[in-house]
């Protein structure tokens, strides 16, 4: 793999933030906290860790594919898709929006290119990406599959399931990663349902867990390499990523409260006037 | 006397193992998943000749509903085998969003459907599970008839791209259908030419009705019988077609009254040529335990029960 060029890739960064907030304040709906917490990881994907080929095929044969489990944070998702290709930019603009490939939450429907499984009720992302591993391996290729899940997601039953599938099945060329903000829409995770000692269940549960920091460009990027450098040893990875939500907005870091809430005109302003135009707005 | 006759009794669901083991031989990219059933979906050939192409998933049902959506992001065509109650109620979002809204080749097979489960009771007996799978966008559902039938059409849903829900079921049942029979998905067939009445059957009611339209012979009365083996898409000509031609129908399956193969016909017939109806179906309630044939004489879905609904819709004429 080629040296990151991290400078590059937080310049994209910017860039990507400015579009999740353009975007929800634009319909003034959809989900600006997540997204931003989890900007510099999807940077570090697309544009770093993912071998990926041209173009789109809804098979992925021979190059690495994602998956996203908590669709609810499609805003970041299809700004990178945007910024890396898969589609205009200037469709952005169509976000949320009625005749639109860019449904409030990911779907295959509309043909959207970089969208391979419908997400949005949440807990069903791991099983998919579980699922896409094995066709790989039965494929006889060597690339990898990976995944994100909120960690208030991890409240779903079927997150466990998986879990123990992937195990059981020596499922090692899959790489999930858990946002681990602490947030979710009802309050801090703690008071909702305590999510305990998530390293030590997943290591229970049979997977290699690292963790990382998902709001720092270097790091994210050797953790999600380091990552790499674990697949094909007979055992899933689990990235346990701290992040927070709401990242590179002040007023909205930390905090629950923009989960699912748009900012008005002057809010806004306040956060592009935070985050540099750096590959000119959609 | 019937219009068909059989020498041997067999289950659908070894119909099922029969034409996936087919499969396997036929078809490199069919794989399949069980949740912890391969004994009673009969899956154990497919499974001793690929085993690397057989997954098994234990008692997780949603999350072999997300395997095997995501299995056929790489071009292969899975087949998911659990009972129909945990193929669909017990993983209806998982359908819903990863298969059906994402339009996955996924093929969901499901035994041990209806009343005919038996002494297990009415948990494991499931009556709803075609009208939760065909209101679905995008989904297909099959129900066909006996052995040969449940064969041919797993074999022919490999063909087919799409989503697809195969349902049948525990007890033997006569095999009547010929076993060189291509089957086509959507496409109703006339086993008996009738004036009088309209018998659509499907499921283990195609031999229920059978029976039926031999007692109504005797009587004089003159029935037609189609087995309607793809509920979703409806052969609306074939329905429509006999229809006008008799003038007057009943509906048989294994079924909850609501969301069933009759609900289907009713709807196509009120809206395009209204004719008197009589459904013979479970009305509104659970089952329980019981021999399958104790329970079809309880919950009414049996020959004598078509024989008295083809009178009563006769009448109405």
């Amino acid at each position: 793999m080629n040296q990151a060029n991290i400078p590059e890739l937080e310049r994209i960064a910017s860039q990507v933030r400015r579009d999740i907030v353009r975007m929800v304040h634009a319909v003034n709906s959809g989900h600006p906290g997540g997204s931003l917490g989890c900007t510099d990881f999807f940077v570090a994907l697309y544009f770093h860790i993912m071998d990926r080929k041209e173009g789109f095929d809804m098979d992925g044969l021979n190059e690495d594919i994602f998956f996203l489990s908590n669709g609810h944070i499609s805003p970041v998702w299809y700004s990178i898709l945007a910024r890396a290709g898969y589609f205009e930019v200037s469709e952005l603009s169509t976000f949320r929006k009625l005749d639109s490939r860019l449904q409030g939450h990911p779907a295959t429907e509309e043909g959207l290119p970089g969208i391979r499984i419908a997400s949005g009720s949440l807990g069903q992302g791991l099983s998919v990406a579980c699922g896409a591993a094995q066709a790989k391996k039965l494929n006889g290729e060597n690339n990898l599959v990976f995944a994100l899940m909120g960690d208030g997601e991890l409240e779903e039953g079927q997150v466990w399931e998986a879990a123990m599938y992937a195990a059981h099945h020596k499922i090692d060329n899959l790489i999930a990663t858990v946002d681990y903000n602490g947030q979710q829409i009802d309050g801090p995770t703690d008071e909702v349902m305590s999510l305990g000692d998530l390293k030590a269940k997943w290591e229970a549960f049979g997977w290699h867990v690292i963790e990382s920091n998902g709001n720092d460009m270097d790091s994210i990027v050797k953790s999600l390499e380091h990552a790499k450098s674990l697949t094909g040893k007979a055992k899933p990875i689990l990235n346990l990523m701290s992040t927070e939500m709401g990242y590179g907005v002040d007023f909205m870091v930390g905090t629950h409260k923009w989960h699912g809430v748009a900012p008005n005109d002057e809010q806004l302003a306040d956060a592009l006037a935070q985050l540099p135009e750096t590959l000119g707005d959609y | 006397m019937t219009k068909f006759s059989y020498t041997e009794k067999q289950d659908t669901r070894s119909g099922f193992g029969a034409g996936l083991a087919e499969l396997g031989r036929t078809n490199p990219d069919v794989v399949a998943l069980c949740a912890d059933l391969v004994g009673s979906l009969k899956m154990q050939e497919f499974i001793k000749e690929n085993p690397e192409r057989f997954f098994q998933v234990g008692i997780a049902e949603a999350n072999m509903m997300g395997l095997a959506a995501g299995l056929t992001i790489g071009g292969k065509i899975p087949f998911t085998g659990t009972f129909a109650n945990f193929s669909t109620g017990r993983v209806y979002d998982q359908i819903r969003q990863s298969i059906a809204y994402s339009e996955k080749n996924v093929k969901i097979c499901a035994s041990h459907a209806g009343l005919t489960l038996g002494e297990d009771g009415a948990t494991h007996q499931i009556l709803e599970d075609v009208g939760m799978m065909k209101m679905l966008p995008n989904m297909t559902v099959i129900n066909p008839c006996d052995y040969n039938q449940t064969k041919a059409a797993t074999i022919a849903i490999a063909e087919h791209h799409g989503p697809v829900y195969l349902r049948f079921g525990r007890p033997k049942v006569p095999i009547f259908t010929p076993a060189d029979q291509k089957f086509e998905i959507g496409k109703a067939l006339k086993l008996i030419e009738g004036t009088d009445v309209t018998i659509f059957a499907t499921g283990h009611l195609v031999w229920e009705a059978i029976e039926a339209e031999a007692v109504l012979a005797e009587a004089g009365i003159s029935a037609e019988v189609i087995n309607i083996h793809t509920i979703k898409p409806l052969d609306v000509e074939a329905v429509l077609e006999s229809a006008a031609k008799t003038g007057c129908v009943v509906t048989a399956e294994e079924h909850q009254m609501n969301g069933g193969l009759g609900d289907s016909i009713a709807q196509t017939l009120a809206l395009n040529n209204p004719t008197p109806l009589e459904m013979v179906a479970v009305n509104d309630s659970f089952g329980e335990s019981g021999t399958p044939e104790e329970l079809m004489t309880k919950y009414g879905i049996d020959a004598k029960n078509i024989v008295e609904a083809a009178k009563r819709v006769i009448a109405r004429k």
